[in-house]
């Protein structure tokens, strides 16, 4: 079995599974945020009406909760989403609950690994489709609808059917002007949007290897892009200190038997262009040099998949001591990676160069508030998704791409290749 | 179970639900408000061209992207009963039957080609079969897997007995 048959063997008490088993399968955490978790209060209220009252949730010390769609509150609605959040919090006895304003909080996917709230091995429930963002780690992460999730808050058990997995080697000297961004939307414009439908996208090879985890995670992030169930990487000594620096509690890692795939792929990362996707697919690739003459009116850092300390990082050394030639907008992916990128000089360079940076949210990046775009407005961004309307008026459009490939457009004005800017 | 009702065409692949639900809603949580705007990201008229009963026609992958369960019962309480594509994103195809609000329906490729927007069609269920009245033409519906076939005969996840 690989890594992603031995978690839903080890979840469903079962010795072995393979691929087109369907099996109810113990969770180990679940994650609502607040657009997930009020779904799932409306599904309780439904059932409620039904005659199906939930007094308790299966283990609310399993479950925890992120604000992160809808603030700093859009308006009245988003605001009372919020509170009835916490009351609802506070009713099932929910104790992680990390609240904007209050500490720590942020973007849910970045808070699974920055407090590493999931651990290696487990498996793991998001009401977020890019819940498969924290496969990195080595765990099964999965993304369901408000029923679903409903459903395993109160049974702590939910149906899978065992995917086949795809298996995609990366090798060789990752060039300092590619970054995992751009090696996730290479393989997404070649398998396609749903080239993973249904299936586990799991990454190996030495360019794995030598990626720090918060790399990793940009890949795991991205295929739900591709359709997958869940992304995911073998946990090593790097997931291992990374979870050290984050907690002390002890956890058993998988790994697989790495003989159990559908189809084996393999990258060449030396060859490998810095990759833009276009309007208004994440499949629809092209090189960040052959879109030199597109001009933009936005550069957006930001986002689960492009806002991380590794990201600011890549995205600072760009813009060092330049002024921005458009309107730029940098929001950490979390409060902790906040006060990191601050005490590392990272804020003040980007504040220098004329962009803001604004508090952790997802909003600009699913179009929701904080900065959507206006009709016929072109944004390049970090993020993961550039549908018809994704980042504002349907008839604006997104250009994703890596933070590298973001900055250096930022200070062109154009969609600009990170070489190409002077040092 | 057999359904009958008007069929609206999107004849393209990939419609996602930042297309089927736009993302400034997802912080309502009424399905009546959110049925106004099904389909917006594409056809802003869509919730006035809707009957209850009715069905939704489109290409492969249909419902990609975000988790959303809004885009399942947007169109659910617009009036749809089935979407039929030839293939659907996973989380979308769960919500719809995990949820009890709409049953997705896999068909050949070549059935999208031949089914006109508009046409009234009786769709059987058990039999697996589509029945294009406006045609004549019949087709075939992938046979839901066990577990599906139970889930939606309990009329969702909540009612299912493991």
């Amino acid at each position: 079995m690989n890594i992603t048959e031995k978690i839903i063997a080890r979840a469903s008490n079962k010795n072995s599974v393979s691929s087109g088993d369907v099996v109810f399968a113990d969770v180990d955490k679940l994650m609502v945020h607040d657009v997930s978790g009020p779904g799932v209060i409306k599904v309780f209220e439904e059932w409620s009406k039904k005659g199906i009252q939930i007094e308790n949730v299966w283990n609310p010390d399993k479950i925890w909760i992120a604000e992160d769609h809808f603030v700093p509150s859009a308006d009245r609605i988003s605001a009372e989403n919020i509170t009835k959040l916490t009351d609802w919090a506070n009713k099932f006895g929910i104790k992680k609950h990390f609240k904007y304003g209050l500490g720590q909080y942020g973007i849910c996917h970045t808070l699974s690994h920055e407090e590493a709230l999931v651990l290696p091995g487990e498996f793991y429930v998001g009401g977020d489709s890019h819940t498969n963002t924290t496969g990195a780690l080595g765990a099964l992460a999965i993304g369901l609808g408000h029923t679903d999730i409903a459903y395993a808050m109160m049974n702590g058990r939910i149906w899978l059917k065992v995917p086949e997995t795809m298996l995609f080697k990366l090798v060789g000297k990752k060039p300092a002007h590619i970054m995992a961004k751009d090696i996730i939307l290479k393989i997404i414009s070649d398998i396609g949007t749903d080239g993973a439908n249904y299936k586990t996208m799991e990454f190996s090879g030495n360019a794995v290897s030598e990626m720090g985890m918060e790399e990793r995670l940009t890949l795991t992030n991205m295929t739900t892009e591709a359709g997958a169930k869940n992304g995911i990487i073998e946990p090593d000594a790097v997931t291992d200190e990374y979870i050290r620096q984050r907690t002390a509690t002890s956890y058993k890692p998988i790994l697989g038997d790495n003989d159990h795939y559908l189809e084996e792929y393999t990258y060449e990362i030396e060859k490998l262009e810095p990759i833009v996707a276009k309007p208004y697919s994440p499949q629809n690739a092209a090189a960040a040099r052959e879109l030199q003459g597109v001009e933009v009116n936005k550069a957006y850092i930001g986002s689960c998949t492009g806002a991380k300390l590794e990201d600011l990082r890549s995205a600072a050394q760009i813009l060092k001591g330049k002024k921005v030639k458009v309107r730029t907008e940098v929001l950490p992916a979390a409060q902790s990676i906040y006060i990191k990128a601050l005490k590392e000089g990272l804020i003040d360079i980007f504040m220098e160069a004329g962009a803001v940076v604004g508090p952790p949210t997802c909003g600009a990046c699913c179009g929701a508030h904080m900065g959507i775009l206006a009709k016929d407005e072109i944004c390049v961004s970090t993020t993961n998704r550039n549908f018809p309307g994704r980042m504002g008026h349907v008839e604006s459009q997104t250009y994703l791409a890596s933070p590298l490939v973001v900055a250096a457009s930022a200070l062109t004005g154009k969609i600009t290749d990170p070489r190409d800017v002077s040092k | 179970m057999t359904l009958k009702g008007t069929v609206h065409k999107y004849d393209r692949d990939n419609i996602d639900t930042d297309v089927i639900l736009p993302g400034p809603y997802l912080k309502i949580h009424d399905h009546g408000e959110l049925s106004k705007h099904a389909m917006e990201g594409i056809d802003t008229d869509f919730s006035k061209k809707v009957s209850k009963g009715d069905f939704l026609l489109a290409g492969n992958n249909f419902g990609c992207g975000s988790s959303r369960e809004h885009a399942p019962i947007a169109l659910s309480h617009s009036g749809i009963t089935a979407v039929i594509a030839p293939s659907f994103a996973r989380i979308f195809y769960r919500n719809c039957v995990d949820g009890g609000y709409l049953l997705p329906l896999e068909v050949e490729k070549s059935t999208l080609e031949q089914i006109s927007d508009k046409d009234t069609l009786e769709i059987d269920i058990e039999k697996n079969q589509i029945h294009d009245v406006t045609n004549g033409k019949k087709f075939s519906i992938s046979p839901f897997p066990p577990l599906i076939k139970k889930i939606i005969d309990c009329g969702g996840l909540m009612y299912y007995k493991e």
